[in-house]
């Protein structure tokens, strides 16, 4: 199994590299449609401004093979910034597209609690995903963001909060998401990225 | 459910070796970096900050590899600093594998490269490093490794510097640096209190019941510590358990 590690030009590509390789998976860096197009598996791994994503992605040409992937039914694990592309714009860069795979805006988390969320925390599950397969709500995750996907719809597998509920793990078909860094998050993060190896085999 | 408390191990380094003092004087050598951050990691650490304080220019390629070899250690952050002066620097920082980058001296006299590195790498990736060193009733921002004074009362620059794009601060009390008499709490809680980001607390954790003062009393959102760690005094697991007893949120290995 080939997986395409979205390099869209800033993020956290190495890191999510070398989890993988940790797992034991086979991946390659794609930054032109083609390589997307031959891969098994696409991650989109994400972090800094929203911006910086949506224009990397457009810039290398990316927007379109990475929806028809989507479309064909190719298994997509999006993390952090990879989880609020796919709604259809953000608070952060307001004159952007996003993807639109999912309705809503992703937005600012409330004033009043300290940001950016940076640290570990825990998930509410609200459904059961393949992707969540041996996680509890015991388990950690590493967050580092301020803007986060606060409307919920059924894709919502997990929340998490941190002076409101929002996103944590998202799951629509194929695709799933992830607003935490599995590639940092110890030991369960680790079982998160088996878990995805595993349902894109 | 909140965030948990994170314990944060630093790995100060002459570029190769990691390296101990008091005060920020008189180094001993302390251990390989990356054994060191092999442990930690596996021990429960929630975070790695490994510092540069020697960074001088002609030792950077060294400190590089150092970066490397530490991160391929981690399933978790690294925070990497000491020497950062350009956003060049930064680059070269986080391609070796650092998910944030600590500035500090430079950052004083160019607080514009605070807002450069953010918008760069995103606010979650720049950490303000502020040593501070208290004079009558404020405190002062010190520079060159705790030397020299910046001239800067400690509350507003952290104030600025989140301004300024910093995503988080990390607090050393020069004070309190290497005296294990605990961490300073009136400083912590001032900053803490005065900012809208992470604070990290440093310098001066010796017992468990420093950092459950600095949690509690100190508001710290974290605490870094660096000998007490190395010289295996002091167990990460074990200081975790102790703190959850005391009913603090701390991540434990499930």
């Amino acid at each position: 199994m080939k997986i395409a590690l979205i390099d869209y030009g800033a993020g956290n590509v190495p890191s999510v590299e070398r989890a993988l390789h940790k797992l034991g998976a086979e991946s390659f860096r794609a930054t032109a449609p083609p390589e997307v197009a031959r891969a098994d598996a696409i991650i989109l791994p994400g972090v800094g401004h929203y911006a910086a994503l949506i224009r990397g992605l457009e810039g290398r040409g990316l927007r379109s093979p990475l929806l028809e992937a989507l479309a064909r039914g190719m298994p997509f694990l999006g993390i952090c910034l990879g989880l609020q592309s796919l709604y259809e714009s953000s608070e952060e860069a307001p004159e952007l597209a996003g993807l639109s795979v999912l309705p809503g805006r992703v937005r600012a988390l409330p004033a009043g609690v300290k940001l950016p969320h940076m640290g570990w925390n825990r998930l509410r599950i609200r459904q059961a995903s393949p992707l969540l397969t041996g996680i509890s709500e015991k388990d950690y995750f590493y967050f580092a963001h301020t803007f986060a996907a606060q409307d919920s719809g059924v894709e919502v597998a997990a929340t998490c909060h941190h002076g409101t509920a929002f996103a944590a793990v998202l799951q629509k078909e194929r695709t799933f998401a992830v607003q935490f860094h599995p590639e940092k998050s110890g030991a369960s993060g680790a079982r998160l990225l088996q878990n995805f190896l595993r349902l894109a085999a | 459910m909140s965030l948990a408390h994170r314990i944060i191990p630093c790995l100060d380094t002459d570029g190769a070796r990691v390296v101990k003092g008091v005060n920020f004087a008189g180094l001993r050598d302390a251990g390989d970096p990356a054994e060191l951050a092999a442990r930690y990691n596996a021990e429960g650490a929630d975070e790695l900050v490994v510092l540069d304080i020697a960074a001088s220019r002609d030792r950077r390629p060294t400190f590089l590899e150092t970066i490397r070899r530490v991160a391929a250690q981690l399933a978790i952050p690294l925070t990497a600093g000491g020497g950062i002066r350009t956003l060049e620097d930064a680059r070269s920082v986080v391609n070796a594998g650092a998910d944030k980058v600590t500035v500090n001296t430079a950052a004083v006299s160019n607080p514009e490269l605070i807002s450069e590195l953010s918008r760069e790498f995103g606010a979650q990736a720049v950490v303000l490093a502020i040593d501070a060193k208290r004079e009558d009733k404020r405190w002062d921002v010190r520079v060159r490794g705790g030397r020299e004074s910046a001239h800067l009362d400690a509350l507003d620059w952290a104030k600025r510097g989140v301004a300024l794009g910093a995503g988080e601060i990390l607090l050393t009390s020069v004070d309190r640096d290497g005296t294990q008499m605990g961490f300073d709490l009136e400083l912590t809680t001032a900053v803490s209190a005065t900012v809208s980001v992470p604070v990290i607390a440093s310098g001066g954790a010796k017992s468990p019941q420093h950092f459950a003062e600095v949690f509690k009393k100190g508001r710290a959102d974290a605490a870094l510590a660096a000998s007490i760690f190395h010289d295996g005094t002091q167990s990460i697991r074990e200081l975790k358990e102790l703190l959850a007893a005391q009913g603090i949120e701390v991540r434990l290995p499930c």
